[in-house]
């Protein structure tokens, strides 16, 4: 799939995420829209994953710490077949399967997640479960800039340079907002790289809305022996323009009037890419 | 060198263990990392997870013959939940091996969310249980665990009471694909089973009938109820002994069955009054509308007092003597406050 494929499909997911999170009346919209080129990426160019070989036990594994941002993987999950489009419609509706953050009851999601600070550990553990096996499956999970703060992740990222698994990569969607406001304001993480490094990580920092640069990063391990930690910068609410970079919009569920504005905005950015073909 | 640790047994439960044909067997945590050694040796998928704990959960031999097995990951016991859980996802048969007290407090989100509600095959095993620190203090008990992960959907509970229960206990879970929790403790135990008893998770074993009064105790405590069932013996009382390994999913028709035979139950427990076995026993009887006296014995809402295991025990009645004395006030004709 080339770039300006991506690109396209980008766009078509961006609409999918906000027409579902305005039918559940809920859903985490901002962090959605900033990592679902990673998403994007991932499943359609790095994971080996598929609704068919998805009960193998080699296929690559992905799991979404920051579990929040579970209707942009619902979107992505449908749009590479693992389940209809349309089941995005009962996300959070009575007895639904579709719960407001990852189960396993989902085609194609690993484990449950929503609690932040967990997704790391776990990845360890498959990582560590693929040593043991000599299987060449890869491990990945997507964490939020905000999630740092829980302590559980620095353990886990001991671990992971402990044994050494560069099998594994955990990609920050580093938007740089959560809940409250700018992470540096609520509790400052940087300088996110520097960390990493000294916590035995190789670390690349890449525009988290460039599809080559995710490409490359996450294609190969970036160095043997060493677990690989992405830094995507990104833009909270990307691809809205009211949405961008606001932190209202962490768990903001769009009017009827704000879904037709930014359903208009994203499909001029359509007709551009259509256009610039 | 230092005092002995005080004796979990009087003189008078001695003679009476020795009456009754008992045995005196090894740690609970000795047989438990006995076992897991064995089935690892035979099952190279099977993998223990320690947090600074292989030398506290016994585990040093299997680290040393099977080092391909054991997942060292210092201590942090949010990691090594998280860990197990994700060996487990992964087609492993992950044991995670931590102090009780520790493992259920402090990783509790990671046993409800990574373990539990992701639904994979993991075992979770609380060593040191209860109040087997002593002294140690309450930062070392685990008073709290059975009552927390009885709210936990998704994950059996056990309570080994001897190193033949403990024994059955490890090999079921090694056969079984659903979240489980052991506990137990690292003092030696009276062997109160033949090798060959039937084990099966979820079914409480009688040790001995009687209409009199019921004791339904769990893991280190079944042997004083079973011991002061002799004491009581003696006096004309017949006591049942129900060894309830299994607190969650609890044995109801054996508990009910208890209450409708007996004139008492008494439920014993190395845990909080609150929220753990007798508690679960309660909650059954109430709302089936049994009308038999009742009391929970184990350790109280208070700042539990300073000792060694055997001090605590004895202190909170947690021994033959006081659980002897117990059942007889509970089936006097005067009936207790």
């Amino acid at each position: 799939m080339t770039d300006r494929e991506l690109q396209l499909k980008s766009v078509h997911l961006r609409k999918k995420t906000l027409e579902a999170i305005f039918e559940a009346g809920a859903g985490h919209t901002g962090g959605g829209l900033s990592c679902l080129d990673i998403l994007n990426v991932l499943y359609n160019r790095i994971l080996k994953v598929s609704p068919e070989t998805f009960s193998s036990a080699t296929r690559d594994r992905y799991v979404q710490s920051k579990g929040h941002s579970v209707e942009a993987l619902y979107a992505v999950l449908a749009d590479r077949g693992f389940f209809s489009e349309a089941e995005l419609k009962t996300i959070c509706h009575y007895k639904s399967h579709f719960v407001g953050h990852p189960t396993r009851h989902i085609p194609g999601i690993e484990m449950n997640t929503g609690a932040l600070g967990h997704g790391l550990p776990i990845c360890v553990g498959m990582a560590l479960a693929a040593k043991m096996d000599h299987a060449s499956y890869r491990v990945f999970t997507l964490l939020g800039d905000g999630e740092l703060a829980e302590g559980s992740n620095w353990e886990a990222g001991l671990a992971a340079a402990h044994y050494k698994l560069d099998n594994l990569t955990a990609i920050i969607d580093h938007n740089t907002l959560q809940i409250s406001g700018r992470t540096h304001d609520v509790c400052s993480n940087e300088p996110l790289d520097e960390k990493w490094r000294s916590f035995g990580w190789a670390v690349k920092v890449v525009n988290g809305h460039n599809f080559a640069e995710l490409t490359e990063a996450l294609s190969k391990p970036a160095e043997a022996g060493k677990p690989t930690c992405v830094i995507a910068n990104t833009v909270k609410g990307k691809g809205v323009s009211f949405m961008e970079d606001v932190a209202k919009w962490h768990h903001g569920v769009p009017s009827e009037a704000e879904l037709k504005q930014a359903l208009g905005e994203l499909d001029a950015a359509e007709k551009k890419l259509q256009e610039a073909a | 060198m230092s005092a002995p640790a005080p004796s979990m047994f009087t003189p008078v439960a001695e003679a009476m263990a020795e009456k009754s044909g008992l045995k005196m067997g090894r740690a609970n945590l000795d047989e438990f990392a006995a076992t897991l050694m064995e089935l690892a040796k035979a099952n190279a998928n099977i993998v223990a997870v320690t947090s600074d704990s292989r030398g506290s959960g016994k585990l040093g031999p299997f680290g040393q013959a099977l080092p391909r097995q054991l997942v060292e990951v210092g201590i942090a016991e949010q990691n090594l939940v998280g860990i197990t859980a994700g060996l487990a996802a992964c087609g492993k048969k992950s044991f995670g091996v931590s102090p009780a007290c520790f493992l259920t407090a402090r990783s509790l989100e990671q046993i409800k969310n990574d373990v539990c509600y992701s639904d994979v095959p993991a075992t979770l095993v609380g060593i040191s249980a209860g109040v087997s620190y002593g002294a140690l203090g309450s930062t070392h008990h685990s008073l709290h665990d059975l009552a927390v992960m009885r709210a936990i959907h998704n994950v059996s509970v056990v309570v080994p009471a001897d190193n033949v229960e403990t024994r059955a206990a490890i090999h079921a879970t090694a056969k079984s694909t659903k979240p489980m929790y052991v506990r137990f403790g690292k003092a030696a135990m009276y062997t109160l089973h033949s090798p060959e008893m039937k084990f099966e998770i979820g079914k409480a074993i009688t040790l001995r009938e009687g209409n009199d009064v019921a004791f339904i105790a769990t893991g280190e405590t079944v042997v004083h109820a079973l011991l002061a069932a002799g004491q009581l013996a003696e006096r004309g009382v017949k006591s049942r002994v129900i060894s309830m390994h299994t607190v969650k999913p609890l044995d109801a028709e054996t508990v009910l069955r208890a209450a409708k035979e007996c004139r008492a139950v008494i439920t014993v427990e190395e845990h909080s009054v609150h929220g753990g076995l007798g508690e679960a026993c309660a909650g059954l009887l109430m709302q089936a509308g049994a009308n038999v006296r009742f009391r929970i014995v184990g350790i109280p809402d208070e700042d539990t007092v300073t000792g060694a295991q055997a001090d605590i025990f004895r202190h909170y009645g947690i021994s033959m003597e006081g659980l002897e004395m117990l059942a007889h006030s509970l089936i006097s004709p005067i009936r207790p406050m």
